[in-house]
């Protein structure tokens, strides 16, 4: 995250008024906004999900047995992230690598996951972005909260790397694995709040 | 003398060092310098808009006129909005905060000085992405949902004709595929959504710098008002610019991807557009006017040499109107058949807006009250403001008696009252900042002759110009029209409205004029030309690089007041004996700091970053070609590489002073990491 | 007693120097100016929302007075307390330095709370007026407004008419307006009888119209509605009773083919190989049976011809406009439309100037 290296401009003279550095303060700021466009995207998809329409809609067509286990994969990655940390604070250098890897990796499970879904959504299901409205407002939403966990791996992927090249990570890196850690967590709540209302309460 | 800036020495990326040229621009970190280069560039558009509000102007001089096709005149009142609202006073308005927030809270930068840089150049290219329609897109008649296309006479093809000519406001389906099929309109909607990155991240870098950035004794209670209402802007752009980012992209993938959340057609809802174009588009205008406010309730305390009225009451007052401003958006829809229920609830709280905008007049007023008032530029600007705001205001509260609103809403009644607000409000406001702390980017004054017959001639002109419009829209003018008949006898206030905008014009060359004057004849302006209240004024003028030499501690609100002045028994303002002397020593310490002060160094990445984006929306116009799809890539490409070098570019040089071993490591990170404080 | 007849305003009393002859000479020229500039810039729009014509417009206007004169005494005192704030507080050589006040609560209050006070006040009109201009009346006769780019179509489903661009509708007859639009957002507007209402393509909306007095009322679609959006005009013409009647038969006859060999039968024939594709026309074929020449119901539609003439205006009733003639103006319509209208659905037909007057020969005839 580009935010992650601007915090320590000031350094003679002056300090953090809330007691929160300016990178985590930042983060949490964008995440605030953040909110706003995952709820705007939700209410697009509720106004819409369920309106009656030509062609397929998305409630007919989920899998709800599939989508929960593509779910637990990411919750359990907010475990992993959680764990990461927690070695990380105790200076346990292996075990940060290895819970990052595999935040990463339940990530990108989950991804896959969303991949396998769309494909058989577009193809078996004859549902696409075009068919109508509610199609429409479901790709969106979920596309781009993808879009969201793609970022959130990416960045992940880049801390693993840093560690292992450099043997562990230092002090601001662990700045840095705090904030992916913030956004991987929102990225993870989101969802829940998406599998609930978008999948769960509106599959026929 | 200046900050140091040692040499590099074990990075691998090659840090910009130039200090002068235009190299020392583009890679500049510097918050007054990027407060410079919006207020510049956000002027040019001023410029560009101005011109295309006076082609309308002369359009609508006289019934049938046909200075302007039809499809001009719409691609003319678009860009005019557009251009105002996001390419003049939006930005002009961030030059201010980037210049004076760190200023005015004892700091030495914002919080993130490199994502500050990124945010001048994605503004300064969305700006220029959607100005660059011009060259790209046609005037296209609708082709409509039957597939049976309007037609145009190829007279109606011209140059200017190109531009996005749905309205600032987009409005589905007109704005849509069948109603609008060229590319004109997705210029529109995707520069916006790059203007609206830009003014994210600024949002977040100055709540950010707010709340971590003030001096020690700087308690938010302390602040001056301006900085509140930049707070407070920057929590409508935090929440209003994600709702306008979903519509724009829903209107995107309509136009270019074959949705169709609002085209009727398919089931779409039209009206749905409009929701969340007003969620964002009213808090905007609360965007545009609150700097403003904040700059006013600078300028007032000032010029009266009396505190600001009500201090408390003024920035929570401030605060609710944009509270309140997320619960009007249907106040624009009244017409467009929503429930009774709902436009009985978005009137009432319509009204009440107009209670902490009163609570605002009659606290500017009482600052006056009793004070010693100068009529400088600045001030006149600001009581030009308080009086032109008044009517504004007033012509807003009509707005919310629902069914009088059925008849005045699209009239030019509305484009009078928001006039009235944005240009008595938002504009008289901006000038009052720019001739008040002129002497902070300059070391001189402007010209005080120019200045008051720029504020005189603006006034009437502003008067001509808009007040006419109330009638007009009462008597039945509807807006948005490029002609009206003859039989509605408009004309003849028309042409007096026309002539009015050319006043405008005018006292703006004036204005432009006095500018480039004063800049280098003004007279000197010393440490504190105007007696001032605030810490900004503590520094040196023109503001040293490093802004404070000494961090200032602050002990109570105007601090720089309480160096000068102090109060007998009664109450009244007595100055300092000393008072000279503590002017002379803010200017001598000012200039000279005592240990070398390290500032953040410049950097490429920003201008790379931004250069990415109108790249990538071009791609996604031309989508379906092969061009198309390159561009996409090459555009993606610069980004993320500008992204991942941002990342690994050391954020200062290593320099003697302060160079900490453990932080290391292959240039990857920052090398003085050691003061943050380690959190939970 | 006569000196005092001759000057009754007592004018002889006043200071010679302030009435003097240049001065008074002065002040006749202002007089003269302001009189002739006040007619100058007099407006007589038949737009204005300032000469409601029935009920629901006069219902409308009667919450306006009241607001704009709190309005208007809100701003005087503002403005005359400004002014009187930065006359007598004006910088002075001898002036003291003034006192340093921070705020004074009651002052607070009282501007919070009298606006307050206010507002409730006329929310209440406000929020009852919405709620009763909201649902039509029982008796309403029920009028569908169509709105198209750029133009309005007004079905009456009971009487089975079809026409545009003028509404026709009885005296003290409410009218309730089922709107709906056929491509973008369109407004309704008649400011002599109601405020405004969307059209919007896919759902309904409800606008009450009512006329006291018959007449010519002019409208407006005040949304937005692309390139010609100045050109989408409307008029409503009320009728007395008897003309009312006498307007529903005349629009129930169909069309009469014109004589053969005449300017308006060569019209007819250009019109049946030109312009079926979009605009219908009812007639009593050689049987003495309706026909219809025109496109499908669901195909796209112009406005139907059947009763063209019966009209003043066409084109979205933007036509004749000024000191046009009806035929100068049809005449530049049918040699070039996007021309007049730009972006018009009716294309250039290339039309020859003796094609144009046989058309316009046969449009007439369509009473």
């Amino acid at each position: 995250m580009a935010l992650a290296h601007d915090a320590p401009i000031a350094h003679h003279d002056e300090h953090e008024s809330t007691g929160i550095s300016n990178t985590k303060l930042g983060m949490w700021i964008f995440l605030s906004s953040e909110f706003l466009f995952f709820g705007a995207l939700i209410t697009n998809y509720l106004l819409y999900g369920n309106g009656d329409f030509a062609g397929t809609v998305p409630r007919e067509v989920y899998d709800i047995p599939f989508t929960s286990v593509s779910s637990f994969v990411l919750l359990m990655s907010s475990l992993t992230m959680v764990l990461a940390h927690h070695a990380l604070s105790v200076n346990d250098q292996a075990g940060t690598k290895t819970w990052l890897l595999a935040t990463a990796l339940l990530g990108a499970v989950f991804l896959g996951g969303q991949v396998f879904e769309f494909t058989e959504f577009i193809v078996e299901k004859d549902m696409t972005l075009t068919t109508n409205p509610a199609s429409s407002a479901f790709f969106m939403l979920t596309g781009f909260h993808g879009a969201h966990v793609a970022i959130g791996v990416l960045m992940l992927l880049s801390l693993f790397n840093i560690a292992r090249r450099q043997g562990g990570l230092s002090e601001h890196s662990g700045m840095n694995l705090e904030l992916v850690g913030l956004y991987w967590h929102f990225v993870d709540i989101i969802w829940i709040v998406i599998f609930t209302l978008v999948y769960l309460l509106s599959a026929v | 003398m200046t900050a140091t800036s040692a040499r590099p020495t074990t990075s691998i990326y090659v840090r910009p060092h130039p200090k002068t040229g235009i190299w020392s621009w583009i890679t500049t970190v510097d918050h007054k310098r990027i407060g410079i280069l919006y207020g510049y560039s956000a002027f040019v558009f001023f410029i560009f808009g101005g011109i295309e509000a006076l082609l309308l102007r002369i359009q609508l001089s006289a019934p049938n006129n046909e200075f302007l096709t039809a499809a001009e005149y719409n691609a003319l009142f678009t860009t005019h909005g557009l251009t105002m609202v996001f390419l003049f006073v939006m930005p002009v308005t961030a030059g201010f905060m980037n210049y004076l927030l760190p200023l005015m809270i004892g700091a030495r930068d914002v919080a993130f000085p490199r994502m500050n840089a990124l945010s001048y150049w994605i503004w300064l290219a969305g700006a220029i992405f959607t100005y660059s329609v011009i060259f790209f897109a046609d005037v296209t008649p609708p082709i409509g949902v039957e597939g049976f296309a309007g037609s145009l006479d190829p007279s109606d093809q011209t140059f200017l004709g190109g531009l996005p000519d749905g309205g600032w406001f987009l409005y589905q389906p007109n704005a849509g595929p069948y109603f609008s099929p060229g590319t004109a309109i997705d210029f529109g909607a995707l520069g916006l959504q790059i203007l609206g990155i830009a003014s994210l991240i600024s949002a977040v870098n100055f709540l950010t710098t707010i709340f971590n950035m003030r001096a020690k004794g700087m308690r938010l209670l302390r602040m001056p008002v301006f900085v509140w209402m930049t707070m407070v802007v920057a929590f409508l752009l935090l929440f209003s610019l994600p709702i306008i980012a979903v519509a724009l992209f829903m209107v995107t993938f309509d136009r270019s991807f074959g949705a169709t959340f609002f085209q009727a057609v398919s089931g779409g809802d039209p009206i749905l557009w409009q929701h969340l174009f007003w969620l964002f588009g009213h808090p905007e205008v609360y965007i545009l006017i609150l700097p403003s406010m904040g700059i006013v309730s600078e300028v007032l305390p000032v010029f009266s040499k009396k505190p600001l009225f009500g201090y408390a009451a003024v920035v929570f007052a401030g605060a609710g109107i944009a509270f309140l401003g997320f619960g009007v958006w249907a106040h624009h829809m009244f017409a467009s058949g929503i429930t009774p229920v709902a436009q009985a609830a978005f009137g009432l709280s319509t009204m009440t807006i107009a209670i902490p905008t009163g609570i605002k007049i009659f606290n500017w007023v009482f600052t006056m009250w009793g004070g010693r008032i100068r009529f400088t530029t600045p001030m006149l600007f600001a009581i030009g403001f308080v009086s032109m705001f008044v009517i504004g205001g007033l012509s807003g509260v009509t707005h919310s008696i629902v069914p009088s609103d059925w008849q005045q809403t699209d009239t030019y009644y509305i484009v009078a009252h928001f006039h009235y607000v944005l240009f008595g409000g938002a504009i008289f406001g901006i000038f009052a900042g720019l001739y008040y702390w002129f002497p902070k980017l300059t070391g001189r004054v402007m010209s005080e002759k120019l200045g008051k017959l720029h504020f005189w001639v603006q006034f009437i002109g502003f008067n001509l110009t808009f007040a006419p419009m109330h009638w007009l829209g009462l008597q039945g003018m509807v807006r948005r029209t490029w002609k009206y008949a003859p039989e509605n006898n408009f004309g003849p206030w028309n042409l007096a409205v026309s002539v009015g905008a050319f006043i405008i014009a005018f006292s703006i060359l004036i204005f432009m004029f006095n500018w480039m004057y004063s800049k280098r004849k003004g007279r000197p302006s010393g440490l504190d030309p105007w007696d001032a209240r605030t810490i900004e004024w503590s520094i040196p003028n023109p503001t040293p690089e490093y802004n404070f030499a000494i961090p200032p501690v602050i002990h109570s609100l105007d601090e720089f007041w309480h160096m000068k002045y102090t109060e007998d028994e009664e109450g009244r303002a007595v100055r300092r004996p000393d008072a000279d002397d503590v002017i002379a020593r803010l200017e001598h310490d000012g200039n000279n700091p005592k240990s070398p002060i390290h500032l953040p160094n410049p950097s490429y990445f920003p201008f790379i970053m931004a250069v990415g984006l109108p790249l990538i929306a071009f791609g996604i116009i031309y989508h379906l070609s092969a061009a198309g799809k390159a561009l996409i890539v090459v555009g993606a490409t610069i980004t993320i590489g500008a992204l991942l070098g941002w990342g690994m570019e050391p954020l200062e040089e290593p320099h003697e002073a302060h160079h900490d071993d453990h932080a290391d490591h292959a240039g990857a990170e920052d090398e003085d990491a050691s003061h943050h404080e380690e959190v939970d | 007693m006569m000196p005092a007849m001759v000057n009754p305003l007592g004018r002889a009393r006043r200071s010679p120097r302030l009435w003097s002859a240049p001065r008074r000479l002065a002040g006749i020229a202002v007089l003269a100016l302001t009189t002739a500039s006040c007619s100058y810039f007099e407006i007589d729009s038949p737009l204005t929302t300032f000469e409601p014509a029935g009920p629901f417009a006069e219902q409308i206007d009667a919450l306006f007075w009241p607001v704009f004169w709190i309005a208007t005494v809100i701003f005087a005192i503002v403005n005359i307390l400004l002014l009187f704030v930065i006359v007598v507080f004006r910088d002075r050589p001898a002036a003291k330095e003034p006192k340093q006040t921070h705020g004074n609560t009651f002052l607070e209050v009282t501007w919070t709370v009298i606006p307050t006070l206010i507002l409730a006040g006329i929310a209440v009109p406000t929020v009852q007026t919405v709620f009763d201009l909201t649902e039509c009346g029982s008796g309403a006769m029920d009028v569908e407004v169509i709105g198209h780019q750029w133009w309005f179509e007004y079905n009456y489903p009971d009487l089975g008419i079809t026409t545009a661009n003028v509404l026709v509708m009885p005296e003290d007859q409410e009218v309730c307006a089922r709107m709906t639009s056929d491509d973008v957002l369109h407004n309704f507007w008649l400011p002599a009888l109601n405020g405004k209402r969307y059209l919007v393509p896919g759902q309904e909306t409800l606008l009450r119209l009512q006329a006291d007095e018959p007449g010519e009322y002019w409208g407006h679609c005040a949304e937005f509605c692309g390139l010609s959006h100045s050109l989408m005009r409307a008029r409503a013409h009320v009728l007395t009773a008897a003309d009312w009647d006498s307007w529903i038969s005349e629009q129930l006859a169909p069309a009469e083919v014109p004589a053969e060999g005449t300017a308006a039968f060569a019209g007819w024939e250009i019109y049946q190989a030109k312009c079926t594709g979009c605009h219908g026309v009812s007639y009593l074929d050689a049987d003495g049976a309706t026909a219809y020449a025109g496109p499908a119901d669901d195909a796209f539609n112009g406005p139907d011809l059947t009763h063209f003439a019966s009209r003043n205006v066409f084109a979205g009733a933007a036509f004749p406009s000024g000191d046009q003639s009806y035929e100068q103006a049809l005449t530049e319509w049918l040699a070039n439309p996007p021309k007049v209208k730009p972006g018009s659905f009716m294309p250039n037909l290339a039309l020859t100037q003796s094609e144009i007057t046989s058309l316009i020969a046969w449009l007439e005839t369509l009473k």
